[in-house]
């Protein structure tokens, strides 16, 4: 039978009494459950912006038609030549179209899926950005706006623009950023263009369009579906590619080999288009647990050690409390409860401290051309991390006290008393 | 007639440095009332008897007996509860829990006997202190008292759970002639007016002339 009352209001008089060490043991485990949670929030928090740099503008699995040659070519079909070497010089790439053929239909099809989240058509082609006698040559993607700043954040990639205006004024564009730099426009100003054929458009500048990417912004501009097919001359079924938000990435390529398969299409998934990018993700994510772990070790230590002190400098009342009647057990309880309040004073304070670290770093000043949406350092305010630290910060107080206060309980109080 | 503290044949070895048998053979019995001392020259194995007979020492061979009831053997958990109830313990140095005030450090045997409410527990502590002529110390904490005082205080302690022995080691071997006489009488007080039995170890003569009964101790024996 334990009195958890009588235990714990000793506990408390031993730590209020010696309130400087109490509070320098608990200042110990605030420290490490602080550090590691504006450690981790903040490391966690830059990894997620370089991810989503990469991953939220990639779509899972793209889907296009290849120009290529044929993989088998005539003479491979005529039976003559079954046995022989055949040998063809000159291989042209095959006469295809560009459109993906009953496109409209696939994206039903592939929405159906349940591992899909979103199929998204795109038309790419290529034009002439044309100022005065000079042509600039570049992209145009035609794109359902709305739908690519839902599932591939292109919102966050314009500046001085909204991504409605695409669909809401007529014959809109919105310019790479490179783009508008050398020809001078900015928002509200008309630009004309030209497509390959010939064929020239006018059209409104109705927004800047920034990914960081110095290369993509020189040359990349987007525009409606509805607007490319009619540069183009093109029905509405003239897709030339479609994008795959899937909702677990994992399943990435296998969709993508299924669709190769299943309509003679390329398909690329996200995995080989961003091989080594995964590697530095894990990388960074590898150092961060490193880290974060010393510093809860360190902690741990540091309370053990405390603990330790604490219980050496008691010895004479744990006799004392021996001698009058109180058992082993008792001691040993009384310890750990001392251990446990420190753990979770410390434990909370040292949440409170990290929150409050991350809320400074989250206001200071990160500006960078590379993300026009950034404006100051990112952190990672998942509620896991404070589970986990004070989680932690418990677990560890309790084996660093758990040592310690079983000494305590196995002290023979005669060779105390004696000892005098 | 009831006893209240019975051995029977203790034998005890200290195993360390080397084999030294300390304790041969002790049997003897404390009756209800008796106030007892135990004396001896240094060494001769007084206060190890008295451990074992407070039950905090249970490694020796022979058999423990109080209030009739043979206790060699129980685990430690029973003999600590046990020693909350039956025995009180006045030692040489006051170990009295120096964070605590004198009134808590009355009060926790019996907080942790946990038989009465805690209004009943502080108000036998008052009645204790107050009888020991020190109730205006109880809310100062034990470490801030004088000697002869902190004395005072573990009796106080030593008497909260209403014991049936109360056991001294030395319990006036650190205090000045008044004092001694002060502690003394108090002992003598609580045998001859609650009947309670007292065994006390001491070097001191004209204390333990004074008392009832002296077991004199040399070389691990009783002596008469």
């Amino acid at each position: 039978m334990t009195n958890w009352k009588l235990i714990l209001s000793i506990a408390r008089t031993h730590l209020l009494t010696k309130f400087r060490q109490t509070a320098i043991a608990a200042l110990g485990v605030t420290f490490g459950i602080g550090s590691y949670i504006t450690l981790v929030g903040f490391m966690t928090g830059l990894n997620q912006m370089l991810d989503s740099l990469i991953l939220n503008q990639t779509p899972h699995v793209h889907i296009f038609n290849e120009i290529e040659p044929s993989e088998e070519q005539p003479a491979d079909l005529y039976t003559e030549f079954e046995n022989s070497l055949i040998m063809i010089h000159s291989v042209k790439p095959k006469q295809s179209q560009k459109k993906i053929h009953n496109a409209l239909a696939l994206i039903d099809h592939l929405e159906k899926d349940r591992n899909v989240l979103a199929a998204i058509p795109q038309v790419k082609t290529q034009i002439f950005y044309i100022s005065g006698s000079i042509e600039l040559g570049g992209n145009l993607t035609g794109i359902n706006a709305m739908q690519e700043v839902s599932y591939f954040n292109f919102g966050d990639y314009l500046i001085e623009s909204e991504p409605e205006s695409l669909e809401n004024i007529d014959n809109a564009i919105f310019l790479g950023a490179g783009v508008a730099k050398k020809l001078s426009l900015s928002p509200g100003d008309r630009v004309q263009i030209s497509t390959v054929k010939g064929n020239s458009f006018p059209l409104k500048v109705a927004g800047i369009f920034q990914s960081g990417i110095a290369d993509l912004d020189n040359i990349q501009s987007f525009a409606s579906i509805k607007t490319v097919q009619r540069i183009l001359g093109e029905p509405e079924n003239y897709i030339t590619d479609i994008n795959i938000k899937l909702k677990d990435i994992e399943q990435a390529p296998a969709l993508a080999n299924k669709i190769k398969k299943q309509f003679d299409l390329q398909a690329i998934d996200i995995n080989t288009a961003n091989a080594q990018f995964e590697t530095g993700s894990t990388i960074r994510n590898l150092i961060t647990y490193a880290v974060s772990i010393t510093l809860l070790i360190v902690a741990g230590f540091g309370i053990y050690n405390i603990l330790n002190m604490l219980i050496y400098e008691k010895m004479n009342d744990i006799a004392i409390l021996k001698a009058t009647g109180f058992s082993g057990t008792d001691v040993q309880f009384i310890f750990m409860s001392q251990a446990m309040i420190i753990g979770f004073v410390g434990g909370v304070l040292g949440l409170v401290i990290g929150y409050l670290l991350s809320v400074v770093i989250d206001r200071v000043p990160f500006e960078t051309e590379a993300l026009p949406t950034v404006s100051t350092y990112p952190i990672n305010y998942d509620p896991w991390f404070y589970v986990i630290g004070i989680g932690f910060a418990l677990i560890s107080t309790f084996l660093a006290g758990y040592l310690p206060s079983r000494k305590a309980k196995n002290i023979d109080p005669v060779d105390i008393i004696r000892g005098q | 007639m009831k006893t209240v503290l019975e051995t029977k044949n203790i034998n005890k070895y200290f195993k360390k440095p080397v084999l030294f048998h300390v304790l041969r053979d002790i049997s003897f019995k404390v009756n209800p009332g008796e106030f007892v001392s135990i004396m001896g020259k240094s060494g001769c194995g007084k206060s190890t008897l008295l451990y074992i007979l407070s039950t905090m020492d249970t490694d020796y061979e022979g058999e423990l007996y109080l209030n009739d009831k043979l206790i060699t053997g129980l685990d430690k958990d029973e003999l600590s509860r046990i020693r909350s109830e039956f025995i009180g313990f006045v030692f040489q140095f006051h170990y009295l829990l120096g964070e605590f005030s004198v009134l808590e450090n009355v009060m926790l045997p019996a907080k942790k006997l946990g038989r009465k409410s805690p209004e009943e527990i502080e108000y036998s502590a008052m009645e204790k202190l107050r009888m020991l002529g020190i109730e205006k110390l109880a809310l100062k904490r034990a470490s801030r008292i004088s000697g002869g005082e902190k004395q005072r205080v573990a009796i106080a302690r030593s008497l909260i759970n209403d014991p049936i022995i109360i056991m001294g080691d030395e319990p006036t071997g650190n205090l000045d002639s008044f004092n001694s006489k002060l502690v003394f009488d108090i002992f003598q007080g609580l045998s001859k007016e609650q009947g309670l039995s007292l065994l006390v170890v001491t070097h001191d003569e004209d204390f333990a002339a004074k008392t009832d009964r002296i077991i004199e101790m040399g070389d691990g024996m009783i002596l008469k």
